[in-house]
């Protein structure tokens, strides 16, 4: 049998992906539904004083977003393994780095795309300022992609242990501390009416790299996994 | 071949790394004991209390070369990492694996004695500053490698696993130290310097340098003990690993 060219591969992996995530779409629910749940959680436990609210409305909103994040990077590569598709996934002509790239892609389009989304309400809820809002915006453009292809790494270190929750966490937060650090910081800057563009540029400069590098490491650790 | 290479791949051979550490390990316990001692008792006797910080100060004889050894050990490691990821060495793998518990050990005690001097100083055991951060953030990773190594059961395959993740710490930690940087800083500048003048009286430098001499040959010291050990079960189906442990039943019985 002759093998298709690597575009018809990308293409079909992203086709199957989606429609995968379709037929189970409550459960990609889940992350929106646990961002919400955190965010709301805050006001309960500081008191609804608008101006404390104020202050903290971006970190917190960052945080909740990337543990949301996090709590859906298990599931990238979970089902793959179960129905043995992941090694056929490493086992192909094709290159693995570019066809675990477009995994990560659909990944972030289904699970992160709808925390952007939200975030104006979670942003309402906290009583965000308007003007910071656009600035919230971009940051988690730019943080929640380097989130998924940084956590990528470490999920396919851990996709072979049967309960990697707990550890993912610990792999995953040290190596994303950067993001929230520049992420929330331009947000606060745009806030104090700072100039905020500096971290942004920041992140975009992390997000470029981890472009190019995370999917070949994600690679590299998978194979290291699966052997 | 070379005698020096050849001596290189004799090393990589667990039965012969296993003996020749052996031999070095009641040496280097020795000289960390002696020069740790020496260390010790130059900072914390003889050496003169700083004109700002008084006795205080003192705590720099156990923070500074821990907070040394946090980087020379994660250094080590990673090197190590990458031996064992590029040319499968087994024996960089255990060095490897064995290093981590220590480095995490030194990074530790960073932190415990660094908040200890903190209170006094600062009048708070922790702050949000750069450094203090970014040592937190080593210890998670140290953390990480570990807890990764003992997640997966088969010990090769956990060893490579986690020498990977070390590597990709190594990318990401000037990372995350630069960003903390730019985010907060009021730890004090760096005072010892290799190159040029430092700026610590030598009354005060001798115990510290004697002290980083002192964690380094314990590190070695423990790294080969732990190696040692890992070794052993690792190869515990060889027949050299049954040499020793009939040689060991012998004595016993004997």
């Amino acid at each position: 049998m002759k093998p298709g060219t690597t575009s018809a591969a990308c293409t079909a992996l992203l086709r199957r992906d989606l429609a995968l995530t379709w037929r189970r779409r409550g459960d990609a629910l889940n992350p929106l539904l646990f961002a919400v749940i955190v965010v709301a959680l805050f006001p309960f436990a500081l008191g609804p004083d608008a101006q404390v609210l104020e202050r903290i409305a971006a970190g917190t909103i960052f945080v909740a977003v990337l543990l949301a994040a996090l709590l859906s990077l298990d599931s990238l590569f979970r089902s793959d393994l179960d129905d043995g598709s992941l090694e056929q996934l490493v086992l192909s002509p094709h290159p693995l780095s570019l066809l675990l790239a477009c995994k990560i892609a659909i990944h972030w389009l289904t699970t992160a795309l709808p925390l952007i989304v939200i975030a104006p309400l979670l942003a309402m809820l906290l009583h965000l300022p308007d003007r910071v809002l656009p600035v919230l915006l971009v940051a988690l453009a730019l943080a929640t992609p380097l989130l998924s292809l940084i956590g990528a790494i470490c999920v396919a270190l851990t996709v072979a242990l049967r309960r990697s929750g707990m550890l993912l966490t610990l792999l995953v937060l040290p190596l994303i501390v950067p993001v929230l650090i520049f992420g929330a910081g331009a947000c606060n800057a745009a806030q104090a009416g700072l100039p905020y563009g500096a971290p942004l540029l920041w992140l975009g400069a992390w997000l470029v790299l981890a472009l190019v590098l995370a999917p070949l490491a994600t690679a590299a650790a998978l194979k290291i996994s699966l052997t | 071949m070379n005698p020096l290479l050849l001596w290189f791949h004799k090393l990589g051979s667990p039965p012969y790394f296993y003996r020749l550490a052996g031999r070095f390990l009641p040496w280097l316990y020795a000289i960390a004991l002696i020069s740790g001692v020496v260390g010790l008792y130059g900072g914390l006797v003889i050496a003169p209390a700083d004109y700002q910080q008084g006795d205080s100060f003192r705590m720099i004889y156990v923070h500074v070369p821990c907070a040394w050894m946090s980087l020379f050990v994660y250094a080590f490691m990673a090197a190590n990492s990458f031996v064992a990821l590029v040319w499968r060495i087994k024996l960089s793998e255990t060095l490897a694996m064995a290093s981590a518990p220590i480095g995490a050990a030194f990074t530790f005690i960073t932190l415990v004695s660094g908040s200890l001097w903190g209170k006094p100083m600062w009048g708070t055991w922790w702050t949000w500053d750069a450094r203090l951060t970014s040592e937190l953030v080593l210890l998670f990773l140290y953390l990480g490698v570990i807890g990764l190594y003992h997640a997966i059961e088969d010990t090769r395959q956990a060893a490579r696993a986690a020498a990977f993740l070390a590597l990709v710490g190594v990318v990401n930690l000037p990372i995350v130290h630069y960003s903390v940087v730019w985010w907060n800083t009021l730890h004090q500048g760096q005072t010892v310097s290799l190159m040029g003048q430092s700026k610590i009286s030598s009354s005060m430098l001798w115990p510290l340098l004697t002290m980083a001499f002192a964690t380094h040959v314990y590190f070695f010291a423990s790294l080969l003990a732990r190696a040692r050990a890992a070794l052993l079960a690792l190869e515990s189906g060889k027949d050299w690993v049954r040499g020793i442990a009939q040689a060991r039943q012998a004595n016993a019985h004997g």
